[in-house]
């Protein structure tokens, strides 16, 4: 490969993001915002399944969480949704928090069924319209755009530059998060819990702050959501988004954030481009799930971790293991 | 350790097992295989919890802690069979046992404050260190993996040192290692006491047990039968019964 340092390749990529909107046409500046919201909430499940390496089929929930939250104190209470931001946030986050709790110690496949058993709680709880809060299955109109004194965002524009702005700062947050002691104290959990336990780390609160940080993530992403669409509906956090995010982490490289960015634009953007194939999206889509996992399950643009791991596995007499997951379980 | 007894099912595997382990000293522990030796460690470290009984580290009673909060207080182990972070370098194995001993949290991470720098270079310093008294430096960059099986021993009390432990608890440190690299481990389990580290270990090599440990204790069949001198143990006749009995029974099917 090129001897360009990395440095320069995110610049490039981020000069190029500045100048997309000039250069395209309105539909395809949405495409891109439908696109990085999917980025946020992939990098959001990125800390709980790439970094802790914990299977969670309903990310969709945090997602709801963050969406309601500031539809409903948005729409009752005149809050201005940008202020609501760090709130959707929050709220995700104290929701992820009080149900991981007593799941947390389960083993990866329990703990994947309970996942998607919570992603479906919080759908039909939606539905369900209690204290007549969420509107049930037609969910809450009339959101209002982030304002906060003569700073809004009303255009096409100005969401892709306020996503876009989202997308690079959880990727520089992350970054310093992969480099930190709590960052290689997720691999260690990764690679053999029982001896990432043994030499002091808590393995319980780790996994326990990687789920209320990703959810935190996809609070987040909910928020814009719910502004941006000004309208949401229970169907739109049902299982089947949980598992197009999971695709997304896994296809792109669990752990690794270029893979998730990558992902990302293929999940949202390639169904564009190739309008004929819309109705065979979900054959296309599965077909490709099953490619990947056959010829490189590693993912699109695989982590250093799992190119360890690859390499490892290619030897002679080593047993593949699952692409999620702690092998030691 | 104070009485303590652990039951799996109907099977007691240790009972009513008493015994002390005495600062700065190197204590072995023997016994045939099947006698409680390594559920006596893991209920140390925090895995089991015992039935019955009480352990305590300096007063503290560590009965229903869980292992990384028994590291935290001072006590570091390896395992019988290896068990290092395959995909990781040797460096980033030792460093792992520095968590314990550093606080920088999230937001310490993301805003790189001074806390977060300090304990990075903290840790890499103490990581180097430790590589250099067990004589890994020169592999810091190689996965742990690709070490051969005698240097991947060293590397597990490299990162178990890394914690800074009081005690550090050895599950046959010897197992599969070749008499010079048994020489070494026994001029490293004493430099280790001689930094001020108790060392407790379980071994099967004779040469090793008695050649560095100032007391023994033996189990046989969950219970303790004999606690002394390497000299003493050698003449006990229980000691001998046991193995003598066992080497019987295998001989006779």
């Amino acid at each position: 490969m090129l001897r360009v340092p990395p440095k320069f390749w995110a610049g490039l990529v981020i000069a190029v993001a500045l100048v997309y909107p000039w250069v395209v046409n309105d539909y395809w500046v949405d495409v891109m915002n439908f696109c990085g919201i999917y980025m946020l909430l992939g990098l959001s499940l990125n800390i709980i399944v790439g970094y802790a390496g914990l299977f969670n089929l309903g990310h969709a929930a945090f997602y709801a969480v963050g969406a309601y939250t500031t539809a409903i104190l948005s729409t009752r209470f005149g809050v201005s949704t940008l202020v609501l931001l760090p709130v959707a946030a929050l709220a995700a986050a104290a929701f992820a928090y009080a149900i991981s709790r007593p799941i947390i110690h389960l083993r990866g496949d329990y703990l994947c069924v309970v996942t998607i058993g919570f992603g479906e709680i919080v759908r039909i709880a939606l539905i369900n319209n209690p204290g007549g809060l969420t509107g049930g299955v037609n969910g809450i109109i009339g959101i209002p755009r982030p304002s906060l004194g003569p700073l809004a965002i009303r255009t096409v524009d100005g969401y892709y530059y306020f996503i876009l702005a989202l997308v690079v700062l959880s990727v520089w947050a992350m970054r310093r998060l992969e480099a930190s002691r709590i960052g290689r104290a997720w691999t260690c959990i990764r690679e053999d819990e029982t001896a990432a336990e043994a030499m002091g780390i808590d393995t319980a609160s780790l996994k326990l702050l990687a789920f209320v940080l990703g959810a935190a993530g996809a609070g987040i992403a909910g928020n814009v959501y719910a502004s941006k669409m000004t309208l949401i509906a229970p169907e739109s956090f049902n299982f089947w988004e949980s598992c197009v995010m999971f695709s997304i982490v896994v296809l792109g490289g669990a752990g690794s954030i270029p893979g998730v960015i990558v992902a990302s634009l293929g999940m949202a953007a390639l169904p564009e481009l190739f309008r004929e194939f819309a109705r065979a999206r979900l054959l296309v889509f599965g077909l490709a799930m099953v490619l990947m996992m056959i010829f490189r399950p590693q993912g699109l643009w695989p982590s250093t971790h799992w190119r360890r791991q690859v390499e490892r596995e290619r030897e002679p007499g080593v047993t593949p293991t699952p692409a999620v997951g702690s092998p030691s379980r | 350790m104070n009485s303590v007894t652990k039951r799996f099912g109907g099977l007691v595997a240790v009972n009513r097992v008493s015994f002390e382990v005495r600062r700065g000293e190197i204590l072995g522990m023997i016994g045939p295989n099947g006698a409680g030796k390594t559920t006596v460690f893991n209920m140390i470290t925090g895995i089991y919890r015992p039935d019955e009984g009480s352990i305590r580290l300096e007063g503290r009673e560590l009965v229903g802690l869980r292992p990384h909060d028994i590291t935290a207080l001072g006590i570091a182990r390896t395992f019988q069979t290896i068990r290092l972070f395959p995909n990781l370098t040797v460096m980033e194995n030792v460093m792992a046992g520095q968590f314990c001993r550093t606080r920088a949290g999230v937001w310490d991470a993301i805003v790189r404050s001074r806390r977060h720098r300090q304990e990075e270079r903290a840790i890499l310093e103490e990581a180097e260190r430790q590589l250099a008294f067990m004589g890994l430096s020169h592999l810091a960059e190689e996965l742990a993996r690709n070490l051969p099986y005698g240097l991947q021993r060293r590397l597990e009390i490299a990162r178990a040192l890394a914690t800074r432990p009081k005690l550090l608890v050895l599950d046959e440190p010897a197992g599969g290692l070749n008499d010079q690299e048994t020489r070494e481990l026994m001029d490293s389990v004493v430099r280790i006491r001689d930094s001020g580290v108790t060392v407790f270990l379980i071994e099967h090599d004779m040469t090793v047990v008695m050649g560095i440990c100032e007391r023994i204790i033996v189990l046989d069949n969950g219970e303790k039968i004999a606690e002394g001198t390497p000299r003493e143990i050698q003449a006990h006749p229980r000691v001998i019964e046991a193995y003598l009995g066992k080497e019987e029974e295998e001989s006779h099917g």
